[in-house]
């Protein structure tokens, strides 16, 4: 199906049961253990071994030498795979650094070496007796003091370009209100709880992998390019995911590392990335330098608006795109805004939960709230007065709608924003200064082609298969809705069957694309099984009604199962987008509400109250994507005030690489959370008239928690994370 | 291997401390694994294992009886996804060797309830949707429940007022206590809740 004309109705919008806050139809399976993960799979393949991977002791340089006698000779060890004993891999294209090593290292940890063994046990220990001697070599960790080494990032993405609006220099020069400030955000790691794993089964020439992977296809993709055979001898298996926040989007290297073990051992292999490795073995959101730039009329009209970004990366990186954001959010008719890489030898830096605009929007939204500041007009006024509904790089382009100013005026009235005192350090409550914050929420919404196979049996039952997978975003459940809707029948009556490359492939899960792509093409396909169930039939299409588990037409009903009666029907289908992202900006918006209190004496930030509100299309199930909200907004929270990977800047790596030395928010540092959807639908988005909010929630939440600090303190902290340590040599006396 | 070079291995490592996976000088020989039999009851099942003595409970658990719903999140003590109760008590799996469980009543998230049959923590936590990926769940509702109990029996924790008398199922106190179970989801606000939902009808 061609998505190419705006949206009009359809039987999505009768809203039975897409839009009802249904419990998520795998539920049962999470609480109570049965959902089965990637290192889980104990019965699909008899003689597993077990992989321990050895990451590279030095950041930049080459194996001089490694010996394997010992490890080879401990008990239970069947394989000892390297690079050298691998032969010939190539590199998938969405990987920027090989996942396994040698003789050259490119990053600390990288993958050098996989021990199999017939237990965890043993092939940890023979692990430990692989001995590699290293020639490092000097290399560059330092983004401060490289900062001005950036190039333009290459490439003929026309994101990556720098964009000039206008004459900014001189607009800027000339404003009558002037802010000029540098802003950092660090490495940070996406720390999802199930660490990478893979088992992989050879069958003579055909590889089956039970991975944990957002994007079935990518891999299946990458894993061919890299071992150079054909994708169809491939089969990834990724039906439930313990987290990924992008950090599962591509292959990494207990896939590889998997395929390469069960092939040198003969035998089934599985693999997890030890949690000390994974953070520096895989890839991280990269550092950010911003430097903002606002001029505006004393009334507090913007006037020119600038924003640069330094990040780094390995060769043949990408940058980090924080300016992404500031292109669209506020109006202003001089702009400018450019990205500019260093080379950087530490692990590979990629894509992180809303990539681009989280990191970005810390920097831009402290930047307004300091603006309103010079301007003493209220952050939400500011804001409001440069608000705009067309995109303002090219004005003839509206947005497909835009409701950021009815987001803060919802949340305002929810949160008492008219209670916060403009002069910070004014608020108090024991032992506690208190501040209000707030910051725009703002990422874009992106279309990706999906598809789906849609079948109905003799029982009425409907079988939904996509290769799109479900990292904890609920898109069992609303896959489920969908077909239910569409189909009129209950959703027990829905089966859905996820994350297999046998099955027609999706959106994946990334970007915030996954809910909206993934259903719209479960939609396509069910209007093709409609078909297909009204011809059986003898129902005209057009008039049929799919309702209460029958097919209506006229005054004549029929059940939906009799249509399956002489054998399954089936329909498949793939949705296809037109230019309506193009002749529209499709965007996602939201306010961010927080409450802080930070110690007079200690100078602990502690969080009191965190209200969201999205305006981001049709919500398809109210309780998930509240769920996806608080969540984003967590690791938010988290960004603010504790996650930073530490840089080791003589020998190259993230010091603090794994769960006890990255600290990331745990239960006492997150109070009851608010989010409120605003009523919308947006037709130019799918047939759904959704759009995603998987990441909304983590865009801008940090800036509003800095902003609270300093409403709360007076101190302005503009390097992240906002620590105590930051901020205690600044307090107001405490007296 | 004999006391000196013991000494000297570990002279070598403490040389080089930050070079993990490199070079450590003369690599220790390893013998073959020392096996012992270790018999504890699992959600109510009698077992008898025969394990390597590094096994942990968490991997004797996963990868000997192949109880998956108890999750290796690090493997390190620092995140709760393994958590289990051991003799009514909540217990980091990955913190404990198999075999020091001797005689032990295990009872991990399969032993709460089934998919037809859920505890009520388990209901809870579906109704308030307090999980995203389900990774941590299993550990969060294990410590959940042992949570409840030792708010009941009186035991206090950081943020408890006063050291003794009765506990009150705040959500100070339901945060303070949980605060061993990360889940990166940031699935906190709706587990507090199933929480509260749960001791209130408890009573
Ligand atoms: S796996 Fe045991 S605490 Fe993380
Ligand atoms: S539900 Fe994913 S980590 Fe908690």
């Amino acid at each position: 199906m061609k998505f190419d004309k705006p949206a009009t109705d359809n039987p999505i919008d009768r809203l039975q049961v897409v839009g009802q806050p249904r419990d998520r139809i795998d539920g049962a399976r999470k609480v109570t253990g049965t959902a089965r993960y990637a290192y889980e799979h104990h019965d699909v393949a008899a003689n597993q071994a077990y992989g321990y991977v050895v990451g590279a002791g030095i950041a930049k340089g080459r194996i001089a030498s490694i010996k394997l006698d010992a490890a080879r000779k401990a008990p239970g060890v069947l394989a000892i795979v390297t690079a050298k004993e691998a032969g010939k891999l190539n590199k998938g294209k969405r990987n920027t650094a090989r996942l396994l090593a040698g003789p050259e290292i490119e990053h600390y940890h990288q993958a050098v070496a996989l021990v199999v063994a017939e237990s965890f046990e043993q092939a940890r220990a023979a692990a430990s007796l692989v001995e590699i001697a290293y020639a490092p070599t000097k290399g560059t960790f330092d983004l401060k003091k490289v900062k001005d080494s950036g190039k333009k990032p290459e490439g003929d993405d026309p994101s990556l370009d720098d964009t000039n609006v206008g004459d900014f220099p001189g607009a800027f020069e000339s404003a009558q209100v002037k802010l000029d400030q540098s802003y950092t955000t660090p490495d940070e790691s996406h720390a999802m709880m199930e660490p990478h794993a893979t088992l992989a089964a050879w069958e003579g020439e055909r590889l089956t992998l039970w991975t944990s992977n957002q994007m079935v296809a990518w891999g299946v993709a990458d894993m061919a390019a890299t071992l150079g055979i054909s994708k169809d001898n491939i089969r990834i298996m990724s039906p439930f995911i313990g987290g990924g926040f992008g950090g599962k989007l591509f292959l990494r290297s207990d896939v590889l590392l998997a395929a390469l073990g069960a092939r040198a051992a003969k035998r089934p292999v599985k693999v997890a990335l030890q949690r000390p490795l994974m953070i520096n073995n895989t890839t991280h959101r990269p550092a950010t330098i911003q430097r903002i730039r606002i001029g505006a009329t004393r009334e507090g009209k913007i006037t020119a608006i600038g924003h640069e970004s330094w990040s780094g990366d390995l060769p043949g990186g990408g940058p980090e795109v924080a300016v992404q954001q500031t292109r669209l959010l506020y109006a202003g008719a001089n702009r400018m805004t450019a990205m500019r890489l260093v080379e950087l030898d530490l692990p590979e830096g990629n894509a992180m939960r809303a990539p681009g605009e989280a990191p970005g929007l810390m920097a831009l939204e402290i930047a307004m709230d300091e603006m309103a500041e010079k301007l003493s007009l209220d952050p939400i006024a500011f804001r409001m007065l440069n608000d705009t509904q067309v995109d303002p790089e090219k004005p003839e382009r509206p947005f497909s709608m835009r409701q950021l100013g009815e987001c803060f005026r919802v949340g305002a009235e929810r949160f008492g924003w008219s209670r916060r005192q403009a002069r910070p350090g004014t608020m108090r409550d024991g032992h506690g200064l208190i501040g209000f914050g707030v910051a725009a929420a703002f990422r874009n919404n992106i279309v990706m082609k999906s598809g789906a196979r849609v079948s109905l049996d003799s029982q009425g039952i409907v079988t939904v298969e996509t290769d799109m997978t479900d990292i904890g975003t609920g898109s069992y459940t609303i896959i489920g809705q969908t077909a239910a809707e569409m189909l009129g029948v209950d959703l027990y009556k829905v089966v859905v069957r996820l994350g297999d490359s046998a099955f027609p492939v999706s959106a994946g899960s990334g970007g915030q694309w996954g809910g909206n792509s993934a259903t719209a093409g479960v939609y396509a396909a069910c209007v093709k099984l409609r078909e297909a169930v009204a011809q059986k039939l003898g129902i005209n299409s057009g008039e049929a009604v799919f309702e209460g588990g029958d097919v209506k037409a006229g005054n004549r009903s029929l059940p939906l199962a009799s249509a399956a009666a002489s054998g399954p029907l089936t329909a498949e289908d793939t949705i296809e987008y037109g230019d309506l992202d193009e002749t529209h900006q499709q965007s996602t918006f939201g306010a961010h509400f927080v409450e802080v209190s930070v110690d007079t004496a200690t100078a602990e930030t502690r969080i009191r109250r965190m209200l969201a509100v999205c305006a981001a299309g049709r919500i398809l199930n109210p309780k998930t994507a509240r769920s996806q909200v608080i969540g984003a907004m967590t690791m938010g929270a988290g960004a603010a005030l504790m996650e930073e990977l530490a840089v080791d800047k003589r020998r190259g790596f993230f010091v603090n690489h794994d769960l006890a030395g990255y600290e990331v928010p745990v239960h006492a540092d997150i109070p009851h959370q608010d989010v409120i959807f605003l009523d919308e639908t947006d037709p130019m988005s799918s047939p759904m008239k959704a759009k995603g909010v998987g990441e909304l929630g983590i865009c801008g939440v940090g800036a509003a928690i800095a902003n609270a600090i300093y409403n709360a303190t007076g101190v302005r902290v503009r390097d992240y994370p906002i620590t105590l340590d930051k901020l205690i040599r600044h307090m107001p006396d405490a007296a | 291997m004999n006391r000196r070079d013991l000494i000297a291995a570990a002279g070598a490592c403490a040389a080089l401390p930050s070079m993990v996976g490199a070079a450590r000088g003369q690599p220790v020989p390893i013998g073959e694994p020392v096996r012992a039999s270790v018999s504890f009851r699992v959600n109510g099942a009698g077992h008898h294992l025969e394990l390597d003595t590094r096994t942990t409970l968490l991997d004797a658990l996963r990868e000997h009886l192949k109880l998956t719903g108890t999750k290796k999140g690090c493997d390190h003590g620092q995140c709760g996804a393994c958590t289990v109760l051991v003799d009514g008590q909540r217990i980091n799996s990955c913190l404990t060797l198999a075999v020091m469980n001797q005689g032990s009543e295990v009872t991990t998230i399969e032993g709460l309830g089934s998919v037809d049959n859920l505890h009520p923590m388990q209901a809870a936590f579906v109704k308030h949707d307090g999980f995203q990926c389900g990774y941590c769940t299993p550990g969060q509702i294990c410590s959940a429940v042992a949570v409840l109990d030792e708010i009941k029996a009186g035991i206090p924790s950081h943020v408890s007022a006063d050291l003794e008398g009765a506990m009150a199922v705040s959500e100070a106190e339901l945060r303070e206590r949980m605060s061993g179970n990360i889940c990166r989801c940031g699935a906190y606000s709706n587990i507090v809740e199933a929480m509260t939902d749960v001791a209130g009808r408890q009573g």
